[in-house]
């Protein structure tokens, strides 16, 4: 249908068009929309061409060796990746059980009112920025990591050679807790969200046929809601991976790979953060500026994976119901 | 069948363990902030400058400042930018574009704040040779536009289309609809979304490391480097002072309790306008 017709009659030119406001509204609204695009592509041309000279010099080899000599101009990412690898493995290892139990009762247990009301505590929790997060870890996290629990870990696992050596409260394992909990909310709120869409008749067909709530719950509507619960993880360690202030507060900032969890780390994130600003020499920017990459195309891919996922489990829900 | 029923409410009980462990963790975290924070908040941290190494006392007055303007430039960066875009994505847009443009704003919303640091880097520090609030803020600003994109398109949306035809059977072209029923019909809620993204990009940190990087005076102007909030609790927590310790709890607190409280009363009021809309 086209608008009322115009009161002269001839071709509506574009310059016309234009003056009736609507196509200017049009314009205006897509040149803010398509500066959003310019903005990401600038982002991703900036990391490319500012990485560039490390990219030539050091090739594939900048991902597998360990030396980090500045002064020498020799740099290797290896432990940095390490680092970001074992505590964001650490973190799920502690968040993804917590945080799945935590959806699972506020979406099958507790009455919606309850369950409302924790959920919006529990994402008050992912509302506190990193550097509290960081603050907390080196003030509380770390005095306990040497007092107790790194002696308790001792005691009883010292046999691994993942729970030996001197403990100094900064390291791998401190700095996997503190992510742990900086990442258990999106894992509650999005699996509690992916629970909540199953469709009632699973539990009741599940429950009907003589299984208790939590065989119902376990065999039938995790099953059912899985792909999405991946999908919570994989955002939840997208977060970890890219996470900065907290693990640089606590990781201890030492580039070596140590079997140890006690032992000082580092990862991608902190050396960033710590060496950016200092950073002489083009070749030790372009290093860091690798990273940047690195990590920003570790986080694009898990972020897509994770939106996928969760989509399609909540069409999977809506198509059954 | 005992069995089962036993392991039914053990299992059971392990996921109410679950919730409360991770309710009781913001309850602690609010309660040792709380504890620490308050014995060291006073009128100087919030009136005077930063005293040199050794001196006791001070405050930091000039991030609370330094803050606000990165956070104002943030807003002139961010929000015209979100929330022009979201009312196109709403309201015009075609199929393939739109499609683009969100995606793109969700990968722009799941890149690391630092790697964000790194652009604004080297967009604004590197040809101007310095660091600056300008730098800064606008590391803050990209910062900002996804979730002004997401939450304002919701609320669009949202809007009642009843509303939209009644503008438009009254003869409004599609802006004047758009401009003075929808946009105002969404207001309250667009606002709030804006407050909450401000509230997330108040407590950001890594980006502002090696943009607005940090500064022991007053920064005037938009050129020099200037302090903010969460620089000065990075910078004072990992100090080896008791001094700074103690200010750093004390940013802490304010710093939490401003976001928290942002927080609180925009969900609520996001709650109370969709329980009106529903009905």
């Amino acid at each position: 249908m086209d608008r009322a017709a115009p009161i002269r009659s001839g071709p509506r030119t574009f310059l016309r068009r234009l003056m009736e406001g609507d196509q200017i509204a049009h314009l205006i609204t897509l040149i803010f929309a398509a500066s959003i695009l310019l903005i990401t592509t600038m982002l991703v041309y900036q990391l490319w061409v500012g990485s560039t000279d490390a990219r030539h010099k050091f090739g594939w080899h900048f991902f597998f060796t360990s030396t980090w000599d500045p002064v020498a101009g020799d740099f290797g990412a290896l432990p940095f990746i390490y680092g970001t690898l074992v505590t964001s493995a650490l973190a799920l290892l502690i968040a993804v059980p917590l945080g799945l139990g935590a959806a699972i009762f506020l979406a099958e247990l507790a009455p919606r009112s309850i369950s409302d009301g924790l959920a919006f505590l529990i994402d008050l929790l992912a509302a506190v920025p990193s550097v509290i997060y960081g603050l907390l870890g080196i003030f509380i996290v770390v005095p306990l990591m040497r007092l107790y629990i790194a002696p308790f870990l001792k005691a009883t696992l010292g046999f691994l050679p993942l729970f030996q050596g001197p403990c100094y409260g900064v390291g791998m394992l401190t700095a996997g807790i503190v992510l742990a909990v900086m990442v258990v909310p999106f894992i509650v709120s999005v699996s509690r969200e992916v629970l909540l869409s199953v469709p009632a008749d699973q539990r009741e067909a599940a429950m009907g046929l003589g299984a208790t709530r939590w065989e119902a719950t376990w065999k039938v509507v995790v099953p059912f809601a899985r792909t999405g619960i991946f999908g919570s993880v994989f955002l939840a360690l997208a977060r970890a991976l890219g996470e900065t202030m907290a693990v640089t507060m606590v990781i201890g900032n030492d580039p070596k790979i140590a079997a140890s969890l006690f032992a000082p780390g580092y990862s991608i994130a902190a050396v960033i953060a710590n060496e950016f600003s200092e950073a002489t020499g083009n070749l030790y920017v372009h290093s860091l500026v690798e990273l940047g990459l690195v990590l920003f195309l570790l986080t694009f891919i898990l972020n897509g994976l994770a939106r996928i996922l969760i989509l399609a489990t909540e069409q999977k829900g809506m198509a059954k119901a | 069948m005992a069995w089962r029923k036993s392991v039914n409410i053990v299992m059971l009980s392990l996921t109410g363990a679950c919730a409360l462990v991770t309710v009781s963790v913001l309850i602690l975290i609010l309660g040792y902030l709380a504890w620490h924070g308050a014995s060291a908040v006073n009128w100087d941290f919030f009136t005077k400058l930063p005293k040199p190494v050794g001196d006791l006392g001070g405050g930091m007055a000039n991030a609370i400042v330094g803050s606000g303007k990165l956070l104002l430039i943030a807003s002139l960066i961010g929000m015209p930018i979100g929330v022009m875009a979201a009312v196109y994505l709403a309201e015009f847009g075609g199929k393939t574009f739109p499609f683009i443009v969100r995606y793109t704003t969700d990968l722009l919303n799941g890149v690391p704040s630092i790697v964000i640091g790194i652009f604004a880097y080297a967009v604004f520090v590197i040809p101007m040779k310095h660091f600056s609030t300008l730098a800064g803020g606008f590391a803050l600003g990209i910062m900002m536009i996804p979730i002004a994109v997401r939450s304002t398109e919701e609320f669009l949306r949202a809007v009642p289309t009843n509303l939209r035809e009644g503008a438009m059977a009254l003869g409004a072209s599609k802006w004047k609809t758009i401009a003075t029923v929808i946009v105002p019909a969404a207001f309250q809620g667009i606002l709030t979304g804006l407050l909450l993204d401000l509230a997330r990009v108040a407590g950001e940190t890594a980006p502002l490391l090696f943009t607005a990087f940090s500064n022991r005076f007053w920064s005037p102007g938009w050129n020099q480097p200037i302090a903010s909030l969460p620089v000065m609790i990075f910078t004072y927590a990992i100090s080896p002072y008791d001094d700074w310790h103690r200010q750093a709890w004390a940013a802490g607190l304010v710093l939490l309790g401003l976001v928290l409280v942002i927080n609180i009363v925009s969900r609520y009021v996001m709650a109370r306008r969709a329980a009106f809309l529903r009905g």
